[in-house]
């Protein structure tokens, strides 16, 4: 038996400093670079690979040369500053031959309609990505496809407003059916008078109200797309384009009917075990076999569709992860309220899973527009290998390397990197599940 | 208990004649299990039933095929003049005049008290969004959390959410109301709040099937007690009858284990 010793305190201890070891950046240092002997070298290790590679990178950036004619002179000019033997980046090239790199070799005096596309395609991302803009803007959101095609290709304004026609025949058909039929019929049918009326009468039609009333601006041929302005046509028609296809192939995977059920994990499985050059090689040579001969797909219009069946895919099996946190008790719920299929997975499904997806589904956006690059080996002129080779193959600029891969590299960077906080934002701001 | 019995008015509890939900024969497989076996059962309206029986005995699987949560695979379940079959016009016109509520809430995370409450009337009754939502109001002051209608789900306490679950179904005006071991996700303290919102249901002449262990509820406003064991119904009774003289051994033997502590 051991005794108790009472006790109670009657005064309270005044607070004190922590020691000095325990606070400010000491303690920072001490704990996060060196708290074990490991660590400790693994810093001055880190140190030294570091100082290395600044001491070769920053005089080659320091040496800039921003105004020269060709890269000889801008070596001529980093000689006679800078000493023998010194380096330094050749930016003149870039200052030449930006254009290239951000139209490629798209008419310079239509720039403005590229320019302006891009414009109005900020204020139809803007209702999309932020939740504080009146909902009516949507329209415009909707209507951008039409309007920016016209503006980037020209033509006849007659042709998209045939084909927004068509989209809207649709809309009309699977009204009047789904009442009837059911979703997934009435879509399919709307699909298919879609289709024929832009085969069959499109073409006519546009070109009788185009010698009726001529309205249009200069064509310009996809070979003429290049840069930037390629990747970003590419990249954002494909991604809008890819999430509904994504959302749709993984409920078709998820569904009862086993028709539906076969096909979607047949192309899942098969768009995904086949690598995106294959695709391309097949948008640019054999799709042309399969179409009836009179047809002139557009190369990029090809080569969008099957990186959106790329994307899709991907994004199929990324937004089943997503389906596949969420509880039997919300479908129970939804059912047990009464809710039909489509309305259960508008309302409660599709926004619960989406949201747990969005970093897979980011990342999968982020891939899709890198990998607009790879239309380079289709002979479309990406800004990295595309534009580039053009540049190269200039005897002026002959034997630049590093800089126009760092150039291009930056810009991939910064959408890239805007892309995944803006996704890391919007996790935020859906967090409604307080756990 | 005896207490809470005498305070319950029970003037407009009437049981009418009128059928609301008739089983007969229903058999019901999972593979080759055999979870529900040959159930008999005849609701009427204004009736309250409470269902207990042992874990796996087949009494959730139960109300569930009632609005076709489950589907049965041979006898008839018809509910309120509409035979379950694999119709689904029949489905979703049974399940909007069904009311259920969940073990575990099943609350919408993503949507508030509101939303969650105005969902199913607006999408499925079609009612003007306002009206939907004075409606949804008007039962979340009955459950009496309407301060919270502007919350999230996560942000409730386990009894406030079962209330919501309650009066989202409310909001469908459902001629039978259904539900699943509504308290046995809740602590002890939350327990007798859910219930109480469940009684004033009662007390208003609605038709409940409630599958609970809550012995004080079933003796308080059921008129019926069935208890069920291996997927059949082993004794039916008033709840008098069924707590003081129960027939069959397994009763007696579910009784004493459950009221024995």
């Amino acid at each position: 038996m051991t005794e108790v010793t009472p006790f109670v305190r009657t005064e309270v201890l005044d607070s004190q400093e922590p020691p000095p070891g325990e606070q400010g950046a000491v303690k920072w240092l001490r704990e996060n670079l060196f708290s074990s002997p490991l660590n400790t070298a693994l810093t001055v290790l880190g140190l030294l690979v570091i100082t290395w590679l600044m001491m070769h990178s920053v005089p080659w950036f320091m040496h800039s040369i921003w105004h020269a004619n060709s890269l000889s002179q801008c070596r001529e000019i980093v000689t006679e500053t800078w000493g023998e033997g010194a380096t330094g980046a050749c930016w003149a090239m870039i200052r030449d031959r930006w254009h290239q790199y951000l139209y490629g070799f798209y008419p310079m005096d239509a720039y403005w309609r590229p320019n302006l596309a891009f414009l109005l395609m900020l204020v139809a991302l803007a209702p999309v990505l932020s939740q504080s803009l009146p909902r009516k803007l949507m329209w415009f959101t909707l209507l951008y496809p039409f309007l920016a095609y016209w503006l980037l290709w020209g033509g006849t304004v007659w042709a998209p407003v045939v084909v927004m026609l068509g989209f809207g025949l649709m809309a009309l058909v699977f009204r009047q059916l789904v009442g009837r039929l059911g979703v997934p019929v009435s879509a399919g049918v709307g699909l298919i008078v879609a289709t024929v009326w832009w085969l069959v009468v499109q073409p006519r039609l546009s070109g009788t109200l185009q010698s009726i009333l001529p309205l249009g601006i200069r064509n310009v041929d996809s070979d003429q797309f290049g840069g930037f302005l390629l990747s970003i046509v590419i990249g954002i028609t494909a991604i809008s384009a890819s999430l509904p296809m994504g959302i749709l192939l993984a409920l078709g995977r998820k569904s009862d009917m086993l028709l539906i059920r076969t096909l979607s994990i047949g192309f899942i499985e098969f768009i995904r075990g086949v690598p995106l050059i294959t695709l391309l090689f097949t948008a640019s040579l054999l799709l042309q076999y399969f179409l009836p001969p009179e047809t002139n797909f557009d190369i990029i219009l090809r080569v969008i569709i099957l990186v959106t069946f790329f994307a899709a895919a991907y994004l199929a099996e990324v937004i089943r992860g997503g389906l596949a946190a969420l509880p039997r008790g919300q479908y129970e719920a939804a059912d047990g309220l009464g809710l039909d299929y489509w309305q259960a997975q508008r309302l409660i499904v599709m926004p619960q899973a989406l949201k747990v997806s969005i970093p897979g589904i980011v990342s999968t956006f982020i891939g899709l527009f890198k990998d607009t690059t790879l239309v380079a080996f289709v002979g479309l002129k990406d800004p990295l290998k595309g534009v580039t080779a053009i540049v190269r193959a200039d005897m002026t600029w002959k034997g630049i390397y590093w800089e126009p891969y760092i150039f291009v590299g930056a810009i991939f960077f910064i959408i890239c990197f805007g892309m995944s906080r803006y996704s890391m934002l919007l996790e935020r701001r859906l967090k409604t599940d307080h756990r | 208990m005896a207490q809470a019995q005498q305070a319950i008015d029970r003037s407009m509890m009437q049981v009418s004649d009128e059928v609301a939900i008739r089983i007969s024969g229903m058999n019901k497989w999972y593979g080759q299990f055999h979870v529900l076996r040959d159930i008999d059962m005849i609701v009427h309206k204004g009736e309250r039933i409470v269902i207990c029986g042992p874990s796996g005995s087949g009494k959730s699987t139960l109300i569930r095929c009632i609005n076709r949560l489950e589907e049965h695979q041979s006898g008839q379940i018809v509910v309120d003049g509409t035979e379950l079959t694999n119709d689904l016009k029949n489905i979703d016109k049974v399940r909007s005049e069904v009311g259920m509520v969940f073990q575990h809430f099943n609350l919408f995370p993503h949507l508030t008290i509101l939303e969650n409450c105005a969902l199913a009337p607006i999408w499925v009754r079609k009612i003007p969004k306002k009206e939907a939502e004075e409606t949804a109001m008007h039962y979340l002051a009955k459950v009496k959390i309407p301060e919270q209608a502007n919350k999230y789900p996560g942000q409730l306490s386990g009894g406030q959410q079962q209330r919501v679950a309650i009066a989202r179904a409310l909001c469908m005006k459902p001629r039978i109301m259904l539900f699943d071991e509504p308290t046995s996700a809740l602590d002890p303290e939350m327990i007798k709040e859910v219930l109480d919102t469940m009684i004033s249901l009662a007390q208003e002449g609605m038709t409940m099937i409630c599958v609970t262990h809550e012995m004080g509820f079933a003796q308080a406003v059921a008129n019926r007690v069935i208890f069920m064991d291996k997927g059949q119904i082993v004794e039916q009774n008033e709840p008098r009858e069924f707590f003081n003289n129960p027939q069959s051994e397994r009763t007696r033997l579910f009784l004493s284990q459950i009221l024995g502590h």
